[in-house]
């Protein structure tokens, strides 16, 4: 065979993962091919050598057999993600996926001129400033610490326009100040939202598994956690009910599902938790969205009402060319059509730009910008081109705690709330990330990958899986086959929500209780050092060595 | 930890009485420091109580700058009390070459104006005067305001008593009220700034503790007003805030309690008046103290207050015989002034409560 002829061909060795089969374990049971959603490995035949025996006394032999066999396809469209369903399902211990240093993956994938699309998360930045700062000024003989166990804590955050004292439209009568004009909604609420991922990027069942851990947090344990919709609308038995209270509802640059939302209005028995403008997302900033056709399943159509074809969000909303603009157009209406009762915020990527943004959110002269949420370039997302991914965003802890000393510049931190989210909660330690960021000035954080790790996605920073624009996410979380559907079980990943947020809250009170602190403690950067002297400088906060 | 303490009494009693109420709690303090502030004033100041009383510790040169100063402001000078100091050797005092207690009249321009400008005016000059002193590092200027008088000095306060000679009851010095605390500063260096009581445009404040959202209270209260300056202790922020609550925000006086130590959500929720609280807490959380704190306040209109944060982590006590009445963080002091009192009746405030000390001592307890 002339080699010349096979030098470019595309081989295991120039994938990401390799499958480790040992045919001597196998029993051919299948399982592992039914399981992969990637069609990476298929049944096979190999000829091979085999040492056999037919007498009564040993008489072994040297022969060739034809025998079946697991084997993985060298084919770049059905490369193996690591996900490791085959390992799951083998009862034999036969099969595994393993990571291939010699991947040559990005010189091949953009075979057809097309770049490299894929779901996840960034994938190249592994640094992170918030593992480098630590809870430094712990309360000692002076300012006690409180006792996590027994001490109220007031764990809230608000979410609304907040107005400044002079502008409390108070009158004083007989020694009592009585509220004399109409004040911008402010709820208060846990200070982490479940952020905005649609019906659509998430299977029903893990969207459902979201929606109910909500649901119950609020109802059984008073944890008063909001979920945000993402774009694309939401079922309308939902905005008919009254969980409805529990949700923010998005509208993004595609108006996905507003249709819908404005027909449910009408019929809506409580007022929602509140809007949120989708600007930009941290994972791909100046991208919008992109629902892969594949994905874009009946019930999709029927919610967003559209056809089965690829659901792309234009990357700015068309008409809006400035933050004024946004103020007056896209919160004034937003205001307007809930009548001025619900809490209307607006979500960007962090960027170079995003104090200005914020500088100008603060002097909007109507105060009805209830929220700024700021995404970092950690986030996840459903699809996105790879690039976009890797190579544009922003961290986003300096992008807030700079938003944050720019409002206090002014005297006006806390008037618009500072929502911080993209890659917190990465490393499993939700908690003390919220911490961090609210000492460094955010009144809260948004959560989204972590909940569907919770719900159990095996994707990772490394490159494992992130197949979520594929519409075959293995853990059922991320498609709308309904065969992978099935495989996600709804109580058990809403239980997991549930039971993390549990853990999370007696976190937070563990981190508060040391500083004294019985509610949040919102730019209390005194508390905060690190031993890094850059970080140090840029977030003043306190270099410790 | 510090001890602070208040003295309020119908008739005008020499600040001997703040010592004694406050050394029976050394234990408490490091004998660092001592200062008060002493509000309607009789002895030498009794028939100034309407002019402006300049209260200074500096350098020779200092005097002549502020003197300078004054006199290019149109600020005449209308009486003036030295102190006969006790130079005794072996005193532990860090003494400044002079202090000035002296009374001026309003310059010629505001003397029919408001109540409102002149109050601006003599915040304005003590500003100035402040930041005067402080170029050079030749004094500190601790109070512009009629009828008021502040002392602080760094070093064991049995000795300043004696350099002072606040022991010897002259009646030069005499006043109805008097906010006392025994201590520096322990956060900061040891400068006469930061020991309590702080005073601004009438009011004045000691604490007892810690403020752990101190960074979050002086990031809000700079930007909230010109007055809102120094910041050498974390409790000066409670001043700040008593200041803005009532003098700015022009808020009853009940609502400051509302501000720094906010009820719990779930108990807003349950309250007639909880639009307002919540809009309270919202808007005004960059002022909320998560203690642990006492405070004692003194108002233009001569009410004592006492509150403490809502974890109670600081004690205070009041109690009274109907001619005098004091506050103190220990109730050793008040045996020690006031010890015909019948303590059955002291006052120990709880976590949600305000009291208020009238000028005519009625002692006024209101729940949160
Ligand atoms: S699951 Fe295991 S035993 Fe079954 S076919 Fe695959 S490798 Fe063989
Ligand atoms: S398991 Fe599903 S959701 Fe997780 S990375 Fe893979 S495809 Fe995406």
């Amino acid at each position: 065979m002339e080699t010349v002829t096979k030098t470019q061909d595309v081989t295991f060795n120039d994938l990401p993962w390799k499958i480790e089969y040992s045919p001597e374990r196998c029993t051919m049971c299948g399982s592992c091919v039914a399981a992969c959603t990637f069609k990476a490995i298929e049944p096979g035949v190999e000829r091979r050598s085999v040492t056999i025996s037919t007498a009564h006394v040993p008489e072994p032999t040297q022969t060739h057999r034809a025998i079946p066999v697991i084997k993985q396809k060298n084919s770049v469209a059905n490369f193996c993600r690591g996900c490791g369903m085959c390992e799951k399902v083998c009862p034999n211990r036969a099969i595994r996926p393993v990571r291939n240093d010699d991947s040559r993956l990005n010189m091949l994938a953009r075979g057809g001129g097309n770049p490299i699309k894929r779901g996840g998360r960034n994938n190249l930045l592994k640094e992170r400033t918030l593992d480098k700062i630590v809870v430094g000024r712990i309360s000692q003989m002076t300012d006690p610490s409180l006792d996590s166990e027994r001490h109220t804590f007031d764990i809230l955050a608000p979410f609304g326009r907040v107005l400044l004292p002079g502008e409390l439209p108070f009158s004083i009568d007989d020694g009592e100040l009585k509220l004399s004009d109409w004040t911008p909604p402010v709820r208060w609420i846990y200070p982490v939202i479940f952020s905005d991922m649609s019906v659509g990027a998430l299977s029903t069942r893990a969207w459902e598994a979201v929606c109910l851990a909500t649901a119950y947090l609020n109802e059984k344990y008073d944890m008063p956690v909001r979920m945000s919709s993402g774009e694309g609308g939401m079922p309308v038995q939902l905005m008919k009910s009254e969980y409805l209270k529990y949700m923010i509802i998005q509208i993004a640059s595609g108006h996905f599902g507003w249709n819908r939302i404005i027909k449910a209005m009408p019929h809506m028995k409580v007022d929602p938790a509140g809007i949120l403008i989708k600007i930009g997302q941290g994972a791909k900033p100046g991208d919008g969205g992109l629902l892969p056709a594949a994905k874009v399943a009946e019930h999709i159509q029927a919610i967003r009402g559209v056809p089965k074809a690829d659901l792309l969000s234009p990357p700015n909303h068309q008409g809006l060319y400035s933050i004024e603009e946004s103020v007056q157009k896209m919160h004034m209406s937003l205001n307007a059509a809930f009548k001025f009762r619900v809490p209307v915020a607006i979500k960007c990527a962090a960027s170079a730009t995003s104090v200005s943004v914020y500088n100008n959110l603060l002097r909007d002269p109507y105060k009805i910008c209830g929220g700024f949420f700021l995404d970092g370039i950690q986030g996840g997302t459903g699809a996105a081109n790879e690039v976009s991914l890797d190579h544009t965003g922003h961290p986003v802890v300096s992008k807030v705690r700079e938003c944050y000393l720019a409002a206090v510049k002014q005297g006006r931190q806390g008037q618009i709330p500072l929502w911080g989210g993209g890659g917190l909660g990465l490393t499993g330690n939700a908690a003390a990330d919220a911490f961090k960021m609210i000492c460094l000035g955010a009144n809260g954080v948004f959560l989204g990958k972590l909940l569907i790790q919770l719900c159990g996605c095996i994707g990772n920073e490394e490159g494992r899986c992130n197949a979520c624009n594929t519409g075959l996410c293995p853990t059922g979380i991320c498609t709308q086959d309904p065969r992978l559907v099935r495989r996600l079980d709804v109580d058990k990943a809403a239980q997991n929500i549930v039971d993390y947020m549990l853990a999370l809250d007696g976190e937070l009170r563990k981190m508060m209780a040391p500083i004294g602190n019985s509610s949040l403690p919102v730019g209390r950067s005194d508390a905060l050092v690190t031993t890094d002297k850059a970080i140090a400088d840029k977030l003043a906060i306190q270099y410790s060595c | 930890m510090c001890r602070i303490g208040a003295i309020k009494s119908k008739v005008a009693f020499h600040p001997s009485q703040a010592l004694r109420l406050m050394l029976p709690q050394q234990e408490g303090h490091d004998n660092s420091g001592f200062a008060m502030v002493m509000q309607d004033l009789d002895g030498v100041f009794g028939q100034y109580k309407d002019k402006p009383l300049l209260s200074l510790a500096c350098t020779q040169k200092g005097a002549q700058m502020v003197e300078n100063y004054m006199e290019a402001h149109n600020f005449t000078r209308v009486y003036e009390w030295v102190p006969k100091l006790n130079r005794k050797p072996g005193l532990d005092i860090k003494a400044m070459p002079h202090y000035i207690f002296r009374c001026y009249d309003y310059p010629e321009q505001v003397q029919g104006a408001s109540q409102a400008a002149k109050e601006e005016l003599l915040l304005d000059t003590r500003l100035a005067l402040r930041a005067l002193l402080e170029k050079e590092d030749q004094g500190y200027a601790f109070s512009l305001w009629p009828d008021v008088l502040t002392l602080k000095e760094i070093g064991d306060p049995r000795d300043i008593a004696v350099y002072f000679r606040l022991w010897d009851d002259s009646g030069e010095l005499m006043a109805k009220n008097v906010v006392v605390q025994c201590r520096q500063n322990t956060n900061y260096d040891i400068v006469r700034y930061a020991a309590h009581p702080f005073f601004i445009q009438g009011y004045t404040l000691c604490a007892n503790g810690e403020n752990t959202f101190y960074t979050k209270n002086k990031e809000y209260q700079k930007s909230l007003h010109r007055g809102y300056i120094g910041f050498e202790s974390d409790s000066q922020n409670f001043l700040y805030t008593l200041h803005y609550v009532l003098h700015q925000l022009k808020w009853p006086i009940k609502y400051y309690k509302h501000v720094i130590t906010p009820l719990p959500f779930e108990e807003i929720e349950k309250r007639p008046d909880k639009a307002e609280l919540k809009l309270i807490r919202q808007s005004l959380g960059h002022l909320e103290i998560n203690g642990p704190n006492t405070i004692i306040g003194m108002l233009p209109d001569n009410c004592l207050i006492t509150c403490c944060d809502s974890k109670k982590l600081r004690p205070v006590v009041i109690g009274g015989d109907g001619t005098t009445i004091a506050i103190s963080s220990e109730v050793c002091g008040l045996n020690v002034v006031i010890p015909d009192r019948d303590p059955a009746n002291d006052v120990y405030p709880d976590e949600r409560e305000v009291v208020v000390i009238t000028p005519e001592l009625e002692v006024q307890r209101w729940k949160q």
